[in-house]
């Protein structure tokens, strides 16, 4: 077997929900030992969350939990026990990072705030996740995906100006708030192994959406720069630029430029009343009537044709054109499917399920599924036992509710 | 103060637009040492600026986003005063080449011999048309780790396609899945979420081959498709279709799972704030803060399956409501009683916001072109060695001594001839438009 990147990394993950699972996910994904540390009986909340076969709720059957935990393993533990905490600290000496996603209170009242971890082990990362970061009037405050999304993101600008702002579909701010963090994990812990320096890693989600969903931070600069405050509207940047119907669905295309039109114009088999220069002039630009013919021309040839082919015709003649895939299309994508994207993975209660695997290659040390996502405790024996705990003290903490 | 983690590794930065900034972005804010290689002989798609010699009166009819110059001005050097490009390249250091030219290629395999990295968000035809592929670039140092993140990867018959963040995420399906209910998608908001998450991935993404390379000697090439990459957003839903054959469809502001979930217009004009209940917990705290009054109390309203089922009065009483109040208050309300909410906040706001201002995110930069302004400020923050931004955004070829002098060992008659020869400058040559 090949070595993974990060082979010699222990991660103890406490992250629940989205967020902070999509982080120790990308370092289980590249080879990590991340152990998730769940709470005795029910454990990560999102175990509830579906997809679920059949819709029918089952702990151990979350397509959530399943796509956001693979490749770790798991513990359960109450770190409100006494001897919950001392497990904890004694995993804690053995670990490089870390990574927690409680409201901030939470690690100082159970006595695992940072200053306490670094007592154990002096270069330890501890990278926490939170809403609105470990300081300010907000950092006990709640959040979801669209508040986040409505804070910190360009929600506000989004929509018809008549209408109330709409959100992104999908986690998006919460899984964006993932990536930027495990990023900031990833650097303290290359701080730690090669200067010897630990870290607390305060990420705040909104602040990550800020920096930024959308390229929130170059329109934020633009209001410091030019005192407008930007306002909302559904407008892409001239009328070429922009969703459009096609044969069997949509597809997006970006071809207003001067350089993009003519391109798209010839695509089109330069239909007469697109030759027109004025379509080049920053007046022909804005003008409606010209908007109408353009449209009326695009939608007559696009109607003729599938987004798939679109997307190809337009690559070949150099534009940017893309389909938008529904879930079912995404399945059956040729370039997903010829670059492998997709794995099938055995789970003891989910059976052979086909999912989602890395979301980049990396040549000279690849990622594996080396795990299914694990069931609650799945490895409470394990590594317990890893630790000198016997048989007989695992039945004891067990009944004790510690694990 | 102990060194910045990354304290030492060189980058040469080839990117471009957002992607491919907001990853060095964040490597240089921690401290990495990111050359970008640009040109004084043209400008390449998603550059600085669309064009050099923009002027005043061209960009006071283009959309707010294009206006964003200092003052609404483009000035004798508009490359240095754009706002997306400055926001993105604080920290980072800027030197010119011409890679055209035999002897650019030769610059850049001295650059190349004494760094560590080297990283671009292209075309994929657009380092080959250069000769610089990842063999080339292990010929001059063995252990190089390069990064390409073009919208498709590197292989497989998109391979080559032009992409924005938005054709390569309608590709993954999420752009399929936003938008107001009632719309049909070509309505839907231009958005391009997955740029600036491909380039944390790909930040993330440098670390870990960097943290290989030290333990194993070995370098790689990293292929890090944008539309890949946002398919882990899509997971769940992509189980969802595998478990059950359901094809996930846009929900605009509502959820699957939890009601009131919305937008809710506020006291004022155009504030609008986000309330999300979720679960009985957040019902309960919800009613409280309102104080019960009695269409809480309605059977109607009284599970969670219940809201969703009747959520268009429900939604018609939490609007009703939430017009009396200011957007904050009602954050703070309804937050002191548990529930997530929050103002949907303008820039100004952002600016404006208690929170921001005591976390200090906000950073004030001198930059000696486009003036002193407040910056976005980090992604994240260090408590050993706090992070912020320590360089102002580079102008064009502002490097051009460091590197070519001080890293290069270039000598003043050399670094004159070069100059004469167009690599080196600060301003576009003349026949750039």
């Amino acid at each position: 077997m090949q070595d993974t990147a990060l082979s010699d990394m222990r991660v103890l993950d406490l992250t629940q929900y989205l967020a902070g699972p999509y982080c120790t996910k990308l370092l289980s994904t590249y080879g990590a030992d991340v152990i998730k540390i769940e709470k005795p009986g029910s454990g990560d909340p999102a175990r509830n969350m579906g997809p679920f076969p059949n819709d029918e709720p089952h702990l151990e059957k979350s397509g959530t939990f399943f796509h956001l935990n693979l490749n770790k393993r798991s513990v359960t533990l109450n770190l409100k026990s006494d001897s919950g905490k001392e497990i904890f600290k004694d995993l804690v000496r053995d670990a490089d990072m870390v990574v927690e996603s409680f409201r901030p209170h939470v690690m100082r009242d159970l006595g695992l705030s940072y200053d306490t971890l670094k007592e154990i082990k002096p270069n330890i990362v501890l990278t926490s996740i939170t809403n609105f970061g470990q300081t300010g009037p907000y950092a006990e405050y709640k959040s979801s995906e669209m508040v986040l999304y409505g804070m910190g993101g360009p929600m506000y600008n989004k929509g018809n100006p008549d209408r109330e702002p709409v959100s992104l579909g999908l986690p998006t701010a919460l899984y964006h708030g993932g990536s930027v963090a495990a990023a900031g994990a990833m650097g303290a812990f290359f701080g730690a192994r090669y200067q010897n320096v630990g870290q607390h890693v305060d990420v705040s989600l909104m602040e990550a959406v800020l920096g930024s969903v959308d390229g929130r931070i170059g329109v934020l600069l633009a209001y410091q720069y030019s005192g407008e405050v930007t306002d909302r509207d559904n407008a892409a940047g001239g009328f070429a630029n922009g969703v459009f119907p096609c044969q069997d669905g949509y597809f997006v295309m970006a071809a207003s430029d001067n350089r993009m039109f003519p391109r798209l114009v010839k695509m089109m088999g330069d239909p007469e009343p697109l030759l027109d220069p004025r379509y080049l002039t920053p007046e022909g630009k804005r003008d409606p009537d010209l908007r109408d013919l353009f449209e009326a021309v695009l939608i007559g040839w696009t109607m003729e044709h599938s987004k798939r082919e679109i997307a190809q015709i337009g690559a070949e003649n150099g534009l940017i054109c893309g389909a938008l895939n529904t879930i079912a299309e995404v399945d059956t994508d040729p370039h997903f499917n010829e670059r492998d994207v997709f794995v099938e993975v055995e789970h003891p209660d989910l059976g052979k399920i086909r999912t989602i695997g890395r979301p980049f290659i990396m040549h000279e040390s690849p990622w594996s599924i080396e795990r299914t996502a694990p069931r609650l405790g799945e490895h409470n024996e394990e590594i317990y036992g890893d630790m000198g705990f016997t048989k007989e003290q695992l039945v004891q903490l067990r009944s004790n509710g510690v694990i | 103060m102990p060194n910045l983690p990354l304290e030492g590794i060189r980058i040469i930065d080839f990117t471009v637009v957002i992607a491919g900034p907001a990853a060095t972005a964040k490597l240089a804010d921690m401290g990495a040492e990111v050359i970008r290689v640009e040109t004084i002989q043209e400008i390449g798609a998603g550059g600085r600026v669309n064009s050099a010699k923009i002027t005043k009166e061209q960009v006071q009819h283009a959309p707010i986003q294009r206006r964003s110059y200092p003052d609404g001005d483009p000035g004798e050097r508009p490359w240095n005063r754009g706002a997306n490009f400055n926001a993105h390249s604080r920290n980072k250091y800027s030197m010119t080449v011409d890679l055209h030219k035999p002897e650019g290629m030769e610059i850049l395999s001295e650059l190349v011999a004494v760094s560590d990295l080297v990283i671009e968000n292209h075309a994929t035809d657009f380092m080959e048309r250069r000769g610089i592929s990842y063999d080339w670039l292990t010929d001059i140092k063995k252990d190089m780790i390069m990064i390409r993140m073009p919208g498709y990867g590197t292989t497989g018959p998109n391979a080559y396609w032009r992409s924005f963040g938005i054709s390569a995420e309608a590709q993954a399906g999420r752009a399929l899945l936003n938008g107001y209910t009632d719309m049909a998608a070509s309505e839907i908001p231009w958005r391009n979420p997955a740029d600036p998450v491909h380039g944390a991935t790909a930040a993330f993404a440098a670390i870990v081959a960097l943290h290989y390379r030290n333990r194993t000697g070995k370098g790689q090439l990293i292929d890090m498709g944008l539309s890949e990459n946002i398919l882990g957003f899509v997971g769940p839903a992509f189980l969802d279709y595998q478990m059950n054959g359901r094809v996930a469809e846009n929900l605009g502001n509502r959820h699957a799972y939890g009601a009131p979930h919305g937008c809710y217009q506020s006291n004022g004009e155009d504030r609008w704030v986000n309330i999300t209940v979720l679960n009985d917990e957040e019902w309960t705290g919800f009613c409280n803060a309102l104080g019960n009054p009695e269409w809480t109390q309605e059977d109607r309203f009284s599970s969670a399956a219940l809201r969703l089922e009747n959520q268009d009065p429900l939604d018609q009483h939490v609007a009703q409501w939430a017009a009396q109040h200011d957007h904050y208050e009602i954050m703070h309300l309804l937050q002191k009683h548990g529930v997530p909410a929050g103002p949907v906040m303008d820039v100004a706001d952002c600016y404006n916001d208690p929170h921001l201002q005591e976390r200090g995110y906000f950073e004030k930069v001198e930059h000696p072109e486009a003036g002193t302004h407040l910056y976005p400020g980090m992604f994240f923050q260090f408590s050993e060695t706090p992070l912020s931004i320590v360089r102002h955004t580079p102008l064009l070829g502002e490097h051009n001594e460091y590197v070519y002098k001080e890293l290069l060992g270039k000598s003043d008659t050399e670094y004159a001839a070069l100059e004469k020869a167009g690599h080196i400058g600060m301003d576009y040559a003349p026949h750039v438009n």
